[in-house]
């Protein structure tokens, strides 16, 4: 709209809105401060905001006494590893969805969808027996499969979209120029492809590290990423307050910075283009 | 080399026969316009002939070799497309060199020739430029370039000038021709304009719904157009066809007269009344309701200054009158 | 563009993709529907034998079942309503012209990126626990009991954790839907003279209507099947067992394999039947 709004009512939003979004921030922000704070600070009467001793002391016993960065190294391998295995066996199948499609091109992407829609508890006791027939329970191996196979859908659905905005002539000039399908792949539709490849990628290693069914319960002590680990201070003896908010910070941050920057992707990949 | 050759070349998308059949022959050397409506299936015919479209039947051949499962890179021909189709991640150097790079020749003898080209399209100040960056009539130039590098047996236009501005147009047009007598290269160019197909072809393919329906230099469609449909497709504005007792009159079920070819006079011929009249000082564009012919348009001079409600006589050209039978193919 | 050539590569560069879904849909299923017909009690040496329909009738049958199904629409239902009736009315004033949209939208996605397990035990333990949690903090300053959340309410302590992780999602979904809406629609309609209330519920609304739709599906598809909240939370205690949760313990804890696996198979027809929805609509959209 053209038209200028009155500063007070732009005041009046950006108050309403800030206000609001604090609001739904601030346990974020509280788990934050918290971890900064002494186990005695944490639970004072009345809460204390800004005005206390900052330590860092949760942060070194966390690291110290669980070897925090065993189960951040599962988290990245499985994330990462996961999407990255993902991606190389997406990439084909979108490039043949979207530049060679064919009448069952439509279902086929409509029924990989559907198995993302699978609850993960109707085959969790098979998975268990799986696992432990071939020797994968508590493997990072294991896991990387899993996720792998539960994000498969959204990785090809994404990079599907993505290519589908590469015009189609594009290529055929390619051809037309005497590029062999390799070169094709290689010279043109990669480089143009890039952002939504890097994009695909985010979304999907934010997915795959929040991941909490999985990870949860076909993992124990060797192959546990930060999911599990977090879920270990359910039952915790004494004060722990402080402690569980610098390893919540410590397990969430990485993802909260790149979640910011991937709030288009989220909608592109989690609503499988119904809205746009 | 640059002789193209078609044999009864059929193309078919599931059970609709877009193409139903084609005989064609094209020249070494020929600028060859492929015209027709939307939908006539003429930029079907050109991807088949650049082997971007498997064809469903028939044969192509070029320079006398059979070409029709060849792939696009193996058939040496070269294409502009509508879009222009540059790669967005690379410069103008790059998109030029990229054909040669495709065909492994070396870096330097490349940069040669990538040069060369843009010199002649005046792209030397752009060279290290991404498309992005470009106006529309350098992008354009740079298709062109790209194609030029690759000393193809010919060149293949599809609608190049459709995404730019009237006056631009003009310039492209020109541009095309010229080009074409410099280099000499057969040149198969697709529209839906008449204008340029008349302007810049040796030789017109008219298509319709899949069909050629006649080939010729564009004063033979002009004259001598072999149906209805050529004729009202040939010519802006389009030309009059008359049915009913006044074509009987003629020995024909319909007959034909250009708006150019009638003359405003003072009594006689057929009667009728403006209805527009559109004057853009060098000529003034009449539609007039006539008491026996139905609505007829006219191309009169432009001191002509009839208006509407006016009463004017019309009186067709000698010999220029087009009869046609009842099938709507010309009548000798 | 397609051509022989390309068809048969088309088809080879599918095929991995293809095949590891195959798989992964079928062996777990078809695994999943042989145990839940037969007696499987792993404690009691495996295999027992076939059991018919047996493990069907007594999942529906035991009486945890029906609470179960109680206690999943109260949650999905009541996190649905919450998230997204909040998502609209957010993502209408994130629309509106502001001074640091930008920060406001990242405050507002930021429970989204926060995972489950988190999610749950900082809830339980920092804000709602009774005796150090921040609502108890605060209800003290205003000279009221603290509410003892987990236990007493168990239902809205869910649903408060499950709506704040969601309804950020809510929230862009329906900004980015708000945000495609032809301004010269909504322009065209004051020169009609419509004031603002009108203007949304006839041409806001409706366009809104199919992103709410999508959200609703896709929610309620990830709702049914929440875990890690429950877990840390009541672990299903207090009768927040909902059927996931349920089927979870007869397959893990409980170590009743034949019924848990019925109690899956009914999950995955109740995903499936939402799913179909959600797949009509993705299906039109693909068309265009």
């Amino acid at each position: 709209m053209a038209r200028s709004i009155t500063p007070q009512r732009k005041m009046f939003n950006t108050a309403l809105a800030w206000g609001i979004g604090l609001v739904i921030f601030f346990p974020i922000l509280w788990t934050i401060l918290t971890s900064f704070k002494s186990e005695a600070d944490a639970i004072a009467f009345p809460p204390k905001f800004l005005f206390f001793d900052w330590t860092l002391e949760n942060y070194s016993v966390v690291q110290d006494r669980s070897n925090y960065m065993r189960f951040l190294w599962n988290s990245v391998i499985i994330a990462g590893g996961s999407t990255l295995l993902g991606v190389i066996i997406a990439v084909p199948a979108a490039w043949s969805m979207a530049f060679v499609p064919s009448k069952w091109t439509k279902d086929i992407l409509m029924w990989m969808l559907s198995t993302k829609m699978l609850p993960a508890v109707g085959v969790l006791y098979p998975m268990y027996l799986i696992f432990i027939k071939l020797g994968l329970l508590d493997t990072r191996t294991g896991l990387v499969i899993v996720l792998m196979l539960i994000n498969l859908p959204i990785i090809v659905w994404m990079l599907y979209t993505y290519f589908k905005e590469i015009p189609g002539e594009i290529l055929e000039a390619a051809r037309m120029d005497g590029a062999s399908l390799k070169a094709e792949i290689l010279y043109v539709l990669t480089p143009m492809a890039i952002p939504g490849i890097a994009s695909t990628i985010l979304l999907n290693i934010i997915l795959a590290w929040n991941e909490s069914f999985w990870t949860l319960n076909l993992t124990a002590a060797k192959a546990a990423p930060l999911t599990a680990f977090i879920a270990s201070y359910s039952s915790p003896e004494g004060l722990f307050y402080a402690k569980l908010s610098a390893a919540s910070t410590m397990a969430i941050a990485p993802i909260l910075i790149m979640g910011w920057f991937s709030q288009k992707q989220l909608v592109r990949g989690l609503t499988f283009g119904a809205v746009k | 080399m640059g002789k193209i050759t078609l044999h009864g070349v059929r193309k078919s998308f599931g059970a609709t026969d877009v193409i139903p059949g084609i005989d064609l022959t094209i020249e070494n050397g020929e600028f060859v316009v492929f015209v027709g409506p939307s939908g006539c299936g003429k930029s079907t015919l050109l991807r088949l002939i650049a082997g971007l479209e498997d064809t469903s039947g028939g044969t192509i051949a070029i320079d006398g070799v059979d070409a029709t499962d060849l792939p696009p890179a193996k058939r040496r021909l070269a294409m502009v497309f509508q879009s222009y189709a540059l790669y967005p991640h690379m410069s103008v150097r790059k998109n030029i060199m990229f054909p040669l790079k495709m065909a492994g020749m070396e870096i330097g003898e490349a940069t040669k020739r990538a040069d060369a080209a843009a010199k002649v399209l005046n792209l030397t100040d752009y060279m290290e430029r991404k498309p992005g960056q470009l106006s529309g009539g350098q992008r354009q130039r740079v298709a062109i370039g790209r194609a030029i590098v690759r000393e193809p047996a010919a060149f293949l236009f599809d609608e190049p000038l459709s995404n730019l501005d009237a006056a631009l147009r003009v310039n492209m047009r020109q541009e095309i021709t010229e080009l074409h007598q410099s280099l000499k290269t057969t040149m198969i160019y697709v529209t839906h304009d008449q204008v340029e197909a008349m302007t810049m072809a040796d030789k017109i393919v008219v298509l319709n719904a899949g069909n050629i329906e006649q080939v010729g230099s564009p004063l033979e469609l002009y004259n001598a157009p072999v149906n209805t449909f050529v004729a009202g497709f040939i010519g802006s504005p389009k030309m009059n066809l008359i049915g009913g007792a006044e074509a009987a009159k003629h020995g024909a079920a319909t007959i034909g007269i250009r708006p150019e070819h009638l003359d405003v006079v003072q009594s006689g011929g057929w009667k009728g009344v403006v209805g527009l009249s559109e004057h853009l000082g060098s000529d003034t564009f009449l539609k007039v309701a006539t008491d026996d012919v139905g609505i007829i348009n006219v191309r009169a001079g432009g001191e002509v200054v009839l208006r509407h409600g006016d009463t004017v006589h019309l009186a067709p050209q000698p010999g220029k009158i087009h009869r046609f039978g009842a099938d709507g193919k010309s009548l000798a | 563009m397609a051509t022989k050539n390309s068809r048969t590569a088309a088809r080879l560069m599918m095929a991995p993709a293809v095949i590891l879904l195959l798989g992964w849909m079928l062996v777990p299923l078809v695994m999943t529907i042989w145990f839940s017909f037969r007696n499987y009690l792993p404690l009691r040496g495996g295999d027992q034998g076939f059991a018919g329909f047996d493990n069907f009738v007594r999942f529906v049958t035991a009486s945890a079942f029906w609470p179960a199904v109680g206690a999943t629409m109260l949650i999905v239902i009541c996190s649905l309503l919450i998230t997204i009736v909040l998502g609209v009315l957010l993502a209408l004033l994130l629309d509106k012209p502001m001074w640091g949209q930008g920060v406001v939208r990242i405050l507002v996605i930021a429970p989204f990126f926060v995972m489950p397990t988190v999610s749950g035990l900082l809830w339980k333990n920092m804000f709602l626990d009774s005796v150090n949690g921040l609502f108890a903090h605060v209800a003290r300053f205003f000279g009221t009991t603290p509410v003892e959340w987990i236990i007493d309410q168990p239902f809205a302590s869910i649903i408060l954790i499950v709506s704040w992780q969601w309804m950020p999602f809510a929230t862009l979904i329906l900004l980015t839907a708000i945000q495609s809406l032809d301004s010269e629609q909504l322009e065209a309609a004051e020169m009609d003279g419509a004031p603002p209330i009108k203007r949304f519920w006839y041409l806001v609304l409706p366009h809104l209507s199919r992103a709410i739709t999508v959200v609703l599906l896709i929610e309620t598809i990830f709702m049914l099947s929440i875990f890690a909240e429950i877990k840390m939370t009541t672990a299903g205690a207090f009768g927040t067992k909902t059927l996931s949760y349920l089927i979870f313990q007869r397959v893990l804890e409980s170590q009743n394999v034949g019924l848990g696996s019925a109690g899956g198979v009914y999950a995955i027809i109740l995903a499936n039947i939402v799913a179909t929805f959600l797949m009509r609509i993705v299906g039109k959209n693909l068309d265009t």
